[in-house]
């Protein structure tokens, strides 16, 4: 509990866990939109891909990746829906709190500093890697497309994934003056992402150049982690480069992420 | 100025810079303020008004000369700096997708203060903010007028010491001014040291104790409004209004009748001591303007002969 000393000094809660529970806060006030197509997205996508179509793919190719076409989509999906969710978190919202409704510097008027607002707005992003993760995972085991007690293990890899991809796009956000650029990075970053990362089909299906331009991005690295621990099929050496490529890409976006908000934010 | 430190000195600059670049905002001012005091900054548009505010808000380095707020170093003691100030920034920074009292919260919070203590005085606030039956409303659709006395009531739920308002009434109707002063003055009362900056010299007249006029990043006066009107202005003055393109031609013949004459476009001024009397003065030279106004001088006299009528965008 918070303690006030006479003179109005404050001890307690450190200032950066102050606007991590302002995201919370907020998030508790506006969160009835985002919890059904929270739900829905994995239950529509689940249904008529992973079933629809898989029922197609399955019957033409009996499995997709040595299993079922459900079984290698819904992990792929998953990690896709991370991304998504981090990038839609770190690209307009962060703009608007610098720019329209400028929350961040009411913060900064606060004991808050430039830091303290970007661990929590980082923070957020990984709490929301969470939240995503485990909805997307009990749809997952309702779909019976679980198939390791290992898929406990998705969460902290969502967290971490979604670290790698929320901290660069809020570099970004932090260092555009205009809105224009999260078009583009939707249209030629995102999507991309989001279609050739394994997520689909394998990457064996892609030409040789482009397979080793995909082994450059995080999302594909992002599925190979989490669609092992759903198979409950890891390997080793591939899944820990996996996860250091994914810690150094998280380690450079929050680098670049701190240079670009004390840019703009100390003036 | 003594360089000494005070003990009732809140605030010490000296040759306090902020420069952008090669763009000087802030070209080494020197101020303090005591405790309790009102203490305006008053300036045209670009003069470094917000610049300073920011710095003593310690939102913002300084590039030059230093700085004591509250007996402490910005630059290294921001955060606990900012724990005892309030600052009500130019522009609205509430959050309009929430409610009144949410916005409270989520500030409080800030401050660390547990939420009992922030919906006790967010009950007051709101009372004093004459936003009570508004406190569950979202933000969004409130008046300017009452967003910013939603702001003023944000900025005092720590209890600051020290309540920075960078330019607390532009834009409001007059209504919401005159109830704005009327918080702001019921303020100082309670002993919180204000530091108001403005454009408005009547408001800077109405809430100031003390003021210092800037103009391109310097001090060009200090002192109280009444004394700064006696420094740099006269008791009174006569505006006389002349047939269109006739002021030069008037005015040429007057300029033993007061201390200084100042030719407008649309009327002659002249900085007198006794304004009635003039008046007779240029009625008996035989000049017949189409109007004559005594009034007494403003800051505004003083304001624009410091800072000149040339327009600043």
């Amino acid at each position: 509990m918070a303690q006030l000393s006479s003179r109005g000094r404050h001890v307690g809660r450190p200032t950066w866990a102050r606007a991590l529970w302002a995201h919370g806060f907020f998030y508790s006030r506006v969160w009835k939109g985002s919890v059904t197509t929270s739900f829905l997205f994995p239950v529509l996508y689940l249904a008529a891909m992973g079933v629809g179509l898989g029922t197609l793919v399955d019957h033409h190719t009996h499995t997709v990746g040595g299993v079922r076409y459900l079984d290698f989509l819904a992990p792929g999906l998953l990690a896709g829906t991370i991304l998504q969710v981090s990038v839609n978190e770190s690209t307009y919202p962060v703009m608007a709190r610098i720019k329209w409704i400028r929350s961040y510097w009411a913060m900064l008027a606060t004991p808050l500093s430039v830091r303290d607002v970007l661990i929590g707005h980082l923070g957020w992003a990984v709490i929301r890697g969470v939240m995503v993760s485990s909805i997307f995972l009990g749809v997952m085991a309702v779909f019976g497309a679980v198939h390791s007690v290992l898929a406990v293990l998705v969460v902290p890899v969502a967290m971490l994934a979604s670290l790698a991809f929320a901290s660069p796009t809020t570099a970004f956000a932090a260092t555009t003056s205009k809105e224009n650029g999260f078009a583009l990075l939707y249209r030629f970053g995102v999507i991309p992402l989001f279609l050739f990362s394994a997520t689909f089909f394998p990457l064996g299906q892609l030409p040789t150049a482009i397979r080793y331009l995909a082994q450059l991005t995080p999302l594909l690295h992002a599925v190979n982690l989490i669609r092992g621990l759903t198979l409950g099929r890891l390997v080793v050496v591939q899944n820990l480069f996996d996860l250091a490529y994914l810690i150094g890409f998280a380690l450079l976006g929050c680098a670049l992420a701190d240079r670009a908000f004390r840019k703009r934010l100390v003036v | 100025m003594t360089t000494s430190p005070t003990p009732d000195a809140l605030v010490i600059a000296q040759g306090l810079e902020k420069t952008f670049g090669t763009f000087r905002a802030v070209d080494g001012i020197d101020f303090r303020i005591a405790k309790g005091e009102s203490f305006g900054f008053l300036g045209p548009n670009g003069a470094g008004k917000t610049s300073t505010m920011r710095m003593v808000a310690c939102m913002s380095p300084f590039t030059g000369g230093s700085l004591s707020v509250l007996g402490m170093n910005p630059m290294t003691e921001g955060p606990q700096i900012r724990a005892r100030l309030g600052l009500v920034p130019q522009e609205d920074t509430l959050d309009e997708e929430l409610t009144v009292l949410d916005n409270l919260l989520i500030y409080g919070r800030y401050f660390d203060l547990p939420k009992k203590v922030i919906r006790e005085r967010a009950a007051q606030l709101l009372d004093f903010a004459q936003l009570t039956e508004r406190r569950d409303d979202k933000v969004e659709p409130l008046s300017g007028g009452m967003k910013r006395r939603l702001t003023i009531a944000r900025s005092l739920i720590s209890e600051p010491e020290v309540l920075i308002l960078d330019e607390p009434t532009t834009g409001l109707d007059p209504q919401a001014r005159h109830l704005l002063w009327d918080r702001l003055y019921r303020l100082k009362s309670q002993g919180v040291t204000l530091i108001i900056t403005t454009h408005y010299m009547d408001e800077a007249e109405q809430l100031c104790d003390r003021l210092v006029v800037m103009d391109k990043g310097r001090i060009v006066a200090e002192g109280s409004p009444r004394a700064l009107i006696a420094e740099h202005s006269t008791r009174e003055v006569v505006e006389l209004r002349f047939g269109i393109d006739q002021q030069a031609e008037n005015a040429s013949g007057l300029h033993d009748l007061a201390e200084r004459v100042e030719v407008l476009p649309d009327r002659v001024l002249l900085y007198v001591h006794d304004g009635d009397a003039t008046v007779a003065a240029v009625h008996s030279r035989g000049l017949t303007p189409e109007s004559a106004l005594v009034r007494r001088s403003t800051l505004e006299d003083v304001f624009l002969h410091l800072t000149g009528r040339t327009l600043v965008d």
